[in-house]
């Protein structure tokens, strides 16, 4: 066995095991040399992503990949499955590159801007264990697991959001994320519980196969209500967002853009729960999951929007954007979720082919939404550096002092309000196609919400960047080189997948929708073996 | 916070050893009796946070220093995850139990119904690790807070 193969083999295990031994030996780091540490959790990060991309292009070429912790093969016994699996099909893996990519950014970009900051080592510490976690529930194959990570990174975030102690509303908003998150947390350990309890298994791929066998119990309907109502709490679905903008609004802005990938690991979770551990009994009658979710989506595209017109602090209301773009993820695989759970047998997916549009323009907008808000957050944070001012009430005419963050601001707020040719364009467009044909009322409501979003952020950057220069600003400077790489390497990416949509849906998106809905492949390895 | 009345350390004086002893005993037996690393490294830390709470951190304060918990801390964690990076190299799988069925320490297989220590493989290396880990995190968390409340007092 030659290198690469070896490290291909053991890829989904070193990929959460290398940001953890990284996230331990940062503290060790830090008393040598403070300037090694900041590269040393750069080039960890660095590695990380090369594993994640190595799988990717095998997973693409070769299906699902698989593997056991702690020894060569799991044992398969009656009907339990010994030892935990790390499953990662190319739905995984597509949220694993986002997760990475985030992560990657977030690290680059803390370069410069935590540099005048004390307790560093636990800001990077903290920061890798959150990619661990974040990482390892989008690959995990392990029910018990996915919570050890939710876990994980519920509690490294809830730290890095009030990380800076010196401010109350940072404290407040850590803390409520972290009462937020333990109920969350506590009600899917609940669900695992009662899954458990019956099948006498916590493998997913198990544990949808006895689901098949036993039908669909009433303790499986309170388990998968428990999984939803938790996880869209986890995942910012309306109205269960109350937390989301404070987080997002007090973190630094690098921890912004990780938290973005830990609330849709958390959407990721409900997905995978709901398509592939319920995958075989979700078609049963008398469920409507599907409206559900698309009743989320609505009520949490318009609050976001509403709620965002009237905040006056830079953050923050980059928050409620954030939730309205969560909305719209909601709102388009639950439009496919309508079809795929469907008692009727004439209306399936291939009479329907509406459904799988909307699935792909959902997974689509997950990496759309991780992009445009990310880019959004390091634009708030690169002004927050340069000024120390978050309201928008205060700041103005900084075009004339940071031209190149007011260029990433302008793709930031055209790719997210979805004006060609950005990258939300695409997506929306697959969003707005799709959902009509479900409702009409449905795709209304989406543009509005565009519409909303283009009118909130032009009097952004307004307010923000244009208008008359003020005279405390006069001795502002352009952020460092090592901020500007990270926002950069954010806008170069919107606007790749903004000209070349197409390469990105057939080659990325495409095959996780179908992940996604297909559930047959995930439960192969039971059948099938290694 | 200041340190307490000569009975009080006396008795906290006389308790810790035994605490101590009784939280690595928890540590060790990981693998055979209820308990492990976790437990065992927070019965000897509430033992540490008996001897502050009698002596007065300030006294505390000048025999042990909070980064040096730390830096312990991170040394537990890094042995964990050391032995699961030695499965995958000696074992051919992560968190793989390479240790078992040799002759090494901790190699043997364990007979039924006889309570041997010298099996388990790398689990009761793994406690070893958590408990270090474990008894320096929690007493730097005592250690924290208290000195915190004792700089509100000043």
């Amino acid at each position: 066995m030659n290198i690469v193969d070896m490290l291909l083999t053991h890829a989904p295990a070193l990929t959460i095991a290398i940001p953890l031994l990284g996230a331990f030996l940062t503290p060790l780091i830090s008393r040598v040399s403070e300037k090694g540490r900041n590269i040393f959790a750069i080039i960890i990060v660095g590695i990380t992503a090369l594993f994640v991309f190595l799988m990717a292009s095998e997973i693409l070429a070769n299906g699902p990949m698989t593997y056991v912790f702690g020894s060569t093969a799991a044992t398969v016994q009656q009907s339990t499955v010994i030892r935990i699996l790390f499953e990662v099909d190319a739905l995984s893996i597509f949220m694993a590159i986002i997760g990475i990519i985030l992560s990657f950014v977030a690290v680059v970009y803390s370069y410069a801007f935590m540099e005048k900051n004390t307790g560093l080592d636990k800001y990077y510490t903290l920061l890798l264990l959150m990619t661990t976690g974040m990482l390892g529930m989008m690959l995990t194959g392990d029910m018990f697991n996915f919570f050890v990570f939710l876990e994980i990174t519920s509690i490294a975030s809830a730290a890095l959001v009030a990380f800076w102690t010196n401010k109350a509303k940072a404290v407040e908003a850590g803390f409520k994320y972290i009462v937020i998150s333990t109920i969350g947390a506590l009600f899917v350990l609940f669900a695992i519980a009662l899954l458990y309890g019956q099948y006498d298994a916590l493998n997913m791929a198990k544990i949808a196969q006895s689901l098949g066998i036993s039908g669909f119990t009433f303790i499986d309907k309170i388990a998968l209500v428990l999984f939803i109502a938790a996880l869209a709490m986890k995942g910012g679905l309306a109205p269960m967002h109350m937390w989301l903008p404070d987080a997002y609004g007090q973190a630094p802005a690098s921890i912004s853009l990780l938290l973005i990938g830990a609330t849709q690991a958390s959407l990721y979770g409900l997905f995978r729960i709901v398509f592939t551990v319920y995958g075989e009994v979700i078609s049963l009658p008398a469920i409507s999951i599907g409206w559900i979710l698309v009743l989320l989506g609505l009520i949490t595209m318009l609050i976001g929007v509403i709620m965002a017109i009237i905040q006056t602090d830079f953050k923050r209301l980059i928050g409620y954007g954030a939730v309205a773009e969560l909305g719209y993820m909601a709102l388009a695989v639950g439009t496919g979720l309508t079809i795929v759970a469907n008692a009727d047998p004439n209306i399936t997916l291939q009479t329907a082919p509406f459904a799988m549009k909307a699935i792909t323009g959902g997974l689509f907008h997950v990496i759309n939404d991780a992009l445009d808000i990310g880019l959004l957050f390091l634009v708030a944070g690169a002004v927050y550096y340069a000024t120390k001012e978050t309201s928008l009430n205060k700041l103005g005419g900084l075009a004339r002092n940071m031209k190149y963050t007011t260029i990433f601001f302008i793709i930031g707020l055209l790719a997210v309000s979805g004006l060609p040719p950005f990258n939300g364009f695409a997506s929306k467009l697959l969003i707005y196609e799709s959902t009509y044909q479900l409702n009409p009322i449905l795709s209304i409501v989406a543009i509005l919400s565009s519409i909303l979003l283009l009118a909130i952020f032009v009097k952004v950057l307004h307010s923000v960047f244009l208008g008359p220069a003020l005279p405390k600003y006069e001795t502002v400077r352009e952020v460092p080189k090592s901020m500007l790489l990270a926002m950069a390497v954010i806008a170069g990416i919107i606007i790749v997948f903004g000209l070349f949509p197409q390469v990105i849906v057939t080659n990325l998106v495409e095959p996780a929708a179908n992940a996604l809905v297909n559930n047959s492949g995930y439960l192969q390895w039971l059948t099938g073996g290694f | 916070m200041k340190g307490m009345s000569t009975i009080v350390k006396t008795i906290a004086n006389i308790g810790f050893p035994i605490i101590t002893i009784y939280g690595l005993y928890v540590i060790a037996h990981g693998h055979l009796t209820p308990g492990g690393g976790f437990q065992g490294g927070a019965i000897v830390a509430s033992g540490l946070a008996l001897l502050a709470v009698a002596h007065g951190t300030s006294w505390v304060e000048s025999k042990v220093k909070e980064h040096d918990l730390s830096m312990l801390e991170s040394l537990g964690a890094l042995g964990f995850i050391g032995l699961a990076f030695l499965g995958l190299l000696m074992g051919g799988a992560f968190f793989s139990n390479f240790l078992v069925d040799t002759s090494m320490l901790f190699g043997a297989i364990p007979v039924d119904g006889a309570a041997n220590i010298n099996t388990g493989g790398t689990l009761p290396l793994m406690n070893f690790a958590v408990g270090l880990k474990v008894i320096a995190g929690l007493f730097a968390i005592v250690l924290v807070m208290a000195i915190a409340t004792n700089k509100e007092e000043d």
